[in-house]
């Protein structure tokens, strides 16, 4: 009983570690969809390419890392000081991670 | 003996930063597995905390030189545009590999593949040192944390392996070459 408790003072939350999963994993798949757009739209194409020499692929990056990390410190703020359902952002997490992997597939990413 | 800085820098690229990075996922493996849980007493815990945020961060800069140098060092070299009339292919990889319906389907799948699943990587590896840092030794207490960081290390080995065979396979069937020659030796004959 005193264990138990101890342990719960001594624990952290586990919402900063739930956020950065989870921003991972959208982090992945936002990276995907936007390469699927700067590979399929012209518009896209030219909107990416923030660097003539990378092309596309430089302004794809770029994005998604922004919105990765923007998304991080958000769920981040949000979850910091509690506790989440681990099991449901870890599965959420590796779903998005799952399905942006099969996207970068380039057979796969041209279906859409 | 010559090498071109672009074959170099390729070499670094992929031989040198990539190739530590799949080496050190199967440490990484290890090294988070075999950390003790939070109910087991360990005299080597704190070591443990200590040593896996230096290890997940030390993979997680390589992860980002490799994408980064890959991205605006080699990958211009590879997608050069040929000045017009130019019969030549050899210093324009992706335009030699499209020239053919043989090896087309190196730039189509194994490039456009290789590109994208290479970025899961840092992206990977950043939230598990990150995770691993704000954690310390009480990821032990988070066995659910520990596990999805030994998932996503898993994870990014798989993509790494994919960007690394492409990469190693391109280099082969259409290297980069080209930029100054750097003399590593020479031999003179009798």
């Amino acid at each position: 009983m005193i264990e138990n408790s101890l342990t719960a003072v001594d624990s952290q939350p586990n919402g900063a570690g739930a956020a950065a999963v989870v921003a991972a994993g959208a982090g992945c798949f936002f990276f995907s969809v936007c390469a699927m757009l700067g590979d399929q739209s012209a518009f896209f194409h030219r909107a990416f390419t923030f660097s003539v020499a990378a092309g596309p692929l430089s302004g794809v990056s770029t994005t998604a890392i922004v919105a990765w990390l923007v998304l991080w410190a958000a769920l981040r703020a949000r979850w910091r000081k509690r506790d989440v359902a681990l099991a449901r952002t870890n599965a959420l997490a590796f779903w998005l991670l799952l399905v942006g992997l099969l996207l970068t597939f380039p057979p796969i990413a041209d279906l859409f | 003996m010559e090498i071109s800085t672009r074959e170099l820098w390729t070499m670094i690229h992929g031989m040198g930063f990539g190739a530590l990075y799949l080496m050190a996922c199967s440490g990484a493996l290890v090294t988070i597995c075999r950390r003790p849980r939070a109910d087991v007493p360990s005299t080597t815990a704190d070591n443990d905390g200590r040593f896996l945020q230096i290890y997940l961060s030390v993979m997680a800069a390589l992860a980002w030189i490799t994408v980064l140098t890959g991205t605006y060092l080699v990958y211009p070299w590879y997608r050069a545009l040929p000045p017009k009339g130019t019969t030549n292919l050899a210093a324009y990889p992706q335009h030699l590999l499209l020239s053919s319906p043989i090896t087309a389907s190196w730039h189509l799948i194994g490039m456009e593949w290789k590109e994208h699943i290479a970025f899961v990587v840092p992206i990977a590896i950043t939230m598990c040192a990150a995770v691993s840092i704000e954690y310390g030794r009480n990821l032990n207490r988070h066995p659910a944390l520990r596990n999805a960081i030994l998932a996503i290390v898993a994870t990014s080995l798989v993509a790494a392996g994919v960007a690394g065979f492409f990469g190693a396979m391109l280099a082969k069937t259409a290297p980069i070459e080209g930029g100054a020659t750097i003399h590593l030796s020479s031999e003179t004959t009798p």
